[in-house]
């Protein structure tokens, strides 16, 4: 009898933990700023290949997830490439990460646009998902750690950038 | 050709026209409905929805891009092929019978036969139980010799 308590008792516990462990999985846990970021392998997006966010270690990265239909993400692109246009030169990039897209309707985004930073395409939105992420678009500001330093869950404008990511930026190489 | 088999011929070519005229028809149709079956078979990976019940901007561009390829004349699996490697697995509403994905089939499987079989035992062992317990003697035993005296005694006393 008290052998048969144990079984019931362990089979309640390990459906209750199952239980648990579902909800916890399915729920989007943000990045923290402090903790690493995830960085797996993704396609590049309107070139061949796979691109990572561990090639840019050692680099400040603002990560803009984004998707073609999304109409803020329209609104933001001008002035994320102006702030990568002017910020190139100290250590930073912005990395795009087209995610929920499809591969072509993101490329003609990335060419209408005139993106010159480099375009990941998470197409199942699992990049997304690990950074926490409940839409598009949102931008995660990276330490050359790979740490986040500073986010936002939605658009960022050319005052946002320059209030928030800017002052973090080293300074520009003088070149001699 | 004679005055007499042109009417033959126009009606020939009539008869023609009529039957190629559902034909036209009828294509058309399959490749709406070709669409609309995709549609039905696959989700909306923002909305969490199946794809004709969703109408966000990623839901249409995902229509768009099934009626693209409907019109190049693909088949129901390239098209879902070509969902897949835009979007993954979850894009299909039913999971891929392989792999993790089979798992979603196996599992109600294995829980029905499961259920069944603890069932069967649980009824087994209760007419089992049930049934030993009409062959059990009674635990109650009869008056002892001294009550078997007293009783007597008793009635004796009452004269009954």
């Amino acid at each position: 009898m008290r052998a048969r308590s144990v079984i019931a008792v362990l089979i309640a516990v390990a459906l209750v933990g199952f239980l648990v462990y579902g909800l916890v999985s399915k729920g989007n846990s943000r990045l923290a700023v402090g903790e690493k970021a995830p960085s797996p392998e993704l396609p590049k997006l309107g070139e061949p290949g796979q691109g990572s966010l561990k090639e840019y270690r050692g680099k400040w990265v603002l990560v803009n997830f984004w998707a073609s239909w999304c109409v803020p993400c329209r609104d933001e692109a001008p002035a994320l490439t102006t702030f990568q246009g002017e910020h190139d030169g100290q250590n930073f990039t912005v990395v795009g990460i087209d995610t929920q897209d499809i591969s072509d309707d993101g490329a003609k985004f990335a060419k209408e646009f005139g993106l010159t930073y480099p375009l990941l395409h998470d197409g199942n939105g699992d990049n997304g998902h690990e950074f926490g992420t409940t839409g598009v678009p949102e931008n995660y500001l990276l330490e050359p750690s790979g740490k986040l330093a500073w986010d936002v869950a939605g658009p960022v404008d050319a005052k946002m950038l320059e209030e928030h990511v800017a002052p973090l930026l080293p300074p520009a190489k003088k070149n001699s | 050709m004679s005055r007499r088999q042109l009417p033959l011929l126009l009606a020939v070519l009539a008869a023609l026209a009529a039957l190629l005229v559902p034909t036209a028809a009828s294509a058309g149709s399959a490749l709406r409905t070709e669409l609309n079956e995709i549609e039905g078979e696959v989700m909306c990976p923002v909305c969490g929805t199946l794809l004709e019940l969703a109408e966000s901007p990623q839901a249409t561009r995902e229509k768009a891009f099934i009626e693209k390829l409907v019109k190049q004349g693909q088949s129901k699996d390239e098209i879902k092929e070509a969902l897949v490697a835009q979007y993954g697995d979850a894009v299909l509403a039913e999971p891929k019978g392989s792999g993790f994905s089979l798992s979603a089939y196996v599992v109600p499987i294995v829980a029905f036969i499961v259920a069944v079989i603890l069932l069967a035992f649980a009824v087994w062992k209760w007419r089992r139980a049930a049934g030993s317990g009409d062959e059990r003697k009674p635990e109650v035993e009869g008056p002892s010799d001294e009550d078997r005296r007293r009783l007597d005694d008793d009635l004796a006393r009452y004269d009954l």
